[in-house]
């Protein structure tokens, strides 16, 4: 039998097991789907879409689900999930607004403006900043960056001006958006550095032979050039930090408020949680059946959200393969 | 309005036009593109400050907490930091994990590629493995993590992990390696597929032209073509392995000991529970259940010092062996 497997392979036959092989991987996206589906229907059955929406306090509803039995009745899944989704979407929101700008800078300076040494150096740090796990960001956070802002930033006063609603720990929005930004700028300076490296090098010298200064040609040629490229970058940096779950949970002072723009200063010291922050806060109770189902539709939220990000960013960077400016 | 002459030029003393030099100097811009030149300057040096002040911080603190018996004492579970012990058990479900999530993800990935390159027949069904893997790069890792569960609870997969009434445990260093190579596959499947694209034409041509099969090719001449996009690609994924806390969190159950679920010497091991050095750090933190953050700044310098050196090793890679049929990570065009 294994005599056989040695002959050489007639190509008909290796099509066919490298063909399953690679197939392989589109029936687990399949079976991903339908798992994490199956496993949040409940929670849609008993709550429809409303569990999308605000009231009550999701900290409590959760709460109270751990301690459900099996079958439980339908007034167990009660969720409502506003906090987690305001959260995941001002934290991420405020990280892609907040890196895009830097990285952008960053991009400009490391293929226009970088002398060859800096620019030589540059690359594998940024590599090395991509790839720094997020738990050593989140444990930056909860040990020096929390204490920093509980005992030097927040004031006393602060403090007590809120005691009454929530209390400010440290952990909260400011923290972990500096630390979300910190973790997706390196991915955005990449992409971006990237494309505008691939902006054909005449486009430019053309607008400093028409007397632009080169930081103007930059701007009104090879940024304009890739500013698909640019959206597709913030889409899936906007991705990775919705889905992050480590550094939210560790930094995010770990209840559900939301963060109220109109409280001034406060606002970012305010803690708040994410859809995938809280999945990992709960997960020890998840063999609880409300529970473990609330879970499910959280993780569906997310896989759903940071799929139409991935598409978007694929859908906006078309227009660009027409100029072959980027891949 | 003779201003517009070229003939003019000329005229510039030899000073002023040294000066002059590629591009005009800065100080002659209007002062909001200064401003606009500073800020690029200094955010490109604020990300070096971060990425230098983060390294010399976990040193620092690596130096001070990381005693060199820690890293071959096993954890144990103490009401103080000085009793917890060391962390030889997250150092080696580190390996551990990384070894079964390459072993399964570099075959895996390196396969989809040359299928979706060499082959790609018909049409539609390679631009369904396309999409499959960059929906895998886009989930967040918890989702993963979350399926993983969903998964390997089912009773069919109780060989994997310890059996349950109903079904299976579902958490152990199988299962948590096989949902983890999902991190890694992206790396290992972009990496080979733009260093088969790049790869000449003329190459695979002149092996048909010799009377080779197509397959025959592929392994004789293809794949050593790009076997270091290949090892870029694994090492790349492996860093990303190392680095992932949610799926060990969820899915290897981040016990304090590698707790081997039966006495059988290895597949005991596969199938128990354990900890890496990210679940490690995550547990001992303050937002953990061990709250001992000198031990958890120990493993965080250890982490680090892998993530470099695997980061090295990526650079490296593409200086370093024999002769080169084309560089790396170099795209000609999709």
């Amino acid at each position: 039998m294994f005599e056989r497997l040695r002959r050489p392979w007639s190509d008909r036959r290796a099509e066919l097991v490298l063909g399953a092989a690679a197939c392989l991987l589109a029936v687990a996206i399949a079976a991903m789907i339908v798992f994490i589906v199956r496993g949040a229907w409940p929670t849609f059955q008993h709550e429809g879409l409303s569990w999308l929406g605000s009231g009550g306090n999701p900290d409590a509803q959760l709460g109270a689900m751990e301690n459900t039995t099996s079958h439980p009745p339908a007034s167990a899944f009660l969720i409502h999930a506003w906090p987690l989704i305001y959260g995941t979407v001002l934290s991420a929101g405020l990280a892609v607004v907040l890196g895009l700008a830097i990285s952008v800078a960053t991009a400009i300076f490391i293929v226009e403006f970088a002398p060859s040494p800096v620019r030589r150096v540059m690359s594998p740090i940024i590599r090395l900043l991509a790839a720094v796990p997020s738990v050593l960001y989140g444990l930056v956070g909860i040990l020096v960056l929390v204490p920093f802002t509980a005992n030097h930033i927040v004031t006393q006063g602060e403090k007590k001006s809120v005691a009454y609603v929530v209390q400010l720990s440290g952990g909260g929005l400011a923290v972990a958006v500096v630390l979300l930004t910190l973790m997706i700028t390196p991915i955005m300076t990449a992409l971006i550095a990237d494309a505008l490296q691939s902006v054909p090098r005449p486009w430019r010298e053309g607008a400093i032979a028409l007397g632009l200064n080169p930081l103007r040609a930059t701007l009104a040629v090879s940024v304009r050039a890739i500013r698909p490229a640019i959206i597709a970058a913030a889409g899936l940096a906007a991705a990775r930090a919705v889905g992050e779950a480590i550094v939210i949970s560790m930094v995010s002072g770990g209840v559900s408020f939301s963060p109220n723009p109109a409280d001034g200063t406060i606002f970012w010291f305010e803690p708040f949680q994410s859809l995938a922050s809280e999945i990992v806060r709960s997960a020890e109770a998840i063999n609880a059946p409300a529970l473990h189902s609330t879970l499910y539709a959280f993780a569906a939220l997310l896989l759903f959200s940071s799929f139409v990000l991935s598409l978007a960013a694929y859908l906006v960077k078309l227009p660009l393969r027409r100029y072959q400016v980027s891949d | 309005m003779a201003s517009a002459n070229p003939l003019a030029a000329p005229q510039l003393s030899p000073s002023r036009r040294r000066r002059r030099g590629r591009r005009a100097p800065v100080r002659s811009w209007r002062a909001r593109d200064q401003a606009l030149f500073v800020i690029a300057w200094t955010a490109g040096a604020g990300l070096c400050v971060c990425a230098a002040a983060l390294v010399i911080f976990f040193a620092v603190q690596g130096i001070q907490y990381l005693h060199p018996d820690l890293l071959v004492t096993r954890p144990s579970v103490a009401a103080t930091q000085a009793m917890s012990g060391g962390i030889l058990d997250p150092i080696l479900g580190t390996v551990l994990l990384a070894a079964i999530g390459l072993l399964i993800a570099a075959p895996l990935g390196v396969v989809s590629a040359i299928w979706v390159v060499e082959y790609g027949r018909p049409r539609w069904l390679s631009r369904i493995v396309e999409s499959a893997v960059e929906i895998i790069a886009g989930t967040p890792d918890i989702v993963l993590a979350i399926f993983g569960l969903a998964l390997f609870e089912l009773g069919v997969f109780s060989p994997f992990s310890l059996a349950e009434p109903g079904g299976a445990f579902g958490r152990s260093f199988l299962n948590a390696g096989i949902i983890v190579s999902a991190v890694a596959l992206p790396s290992v499947y972009t990496a080979t597929r733009n260093g088969l694209i790049a790869t000449p034409r003329q190459l695979r041509e002149s092996s048909y032209a010799l009377g080779k099969t197509r397959i025959a090719t592929i392994r004789r001449v293809v794949l050593p073509a790009v076997r270091r996009d290949v090892a870029t690609g694994a090492t790349l994924g492996l860093g990303r392995i190392i680095g992932d806390t949610a799926i060990v969190v969820l899915l290897l159950g981040a016990t304090l000991r590698n707790q081997p679920a039966s006495n059988t010497p290895f597949i005991g091991l596969l199938r128990g529970t354990g900890s890496t050095l990210t679940s490690y750090v995550f547990n001992n933190s303050p937002a953990g259940d061990g709250n001992a953050p000198d031990k958890a700044y120990a493993a965080a310098a250890v982490l680090l010092l892998l993530v470099v050196l695997l980061n090295w090793g990526v650079g490296r890679i593409g200086r370093i062996g024999g002769p080169l049929i084309h560089e790396p990570s170099r795209r000609l065009g999709a």
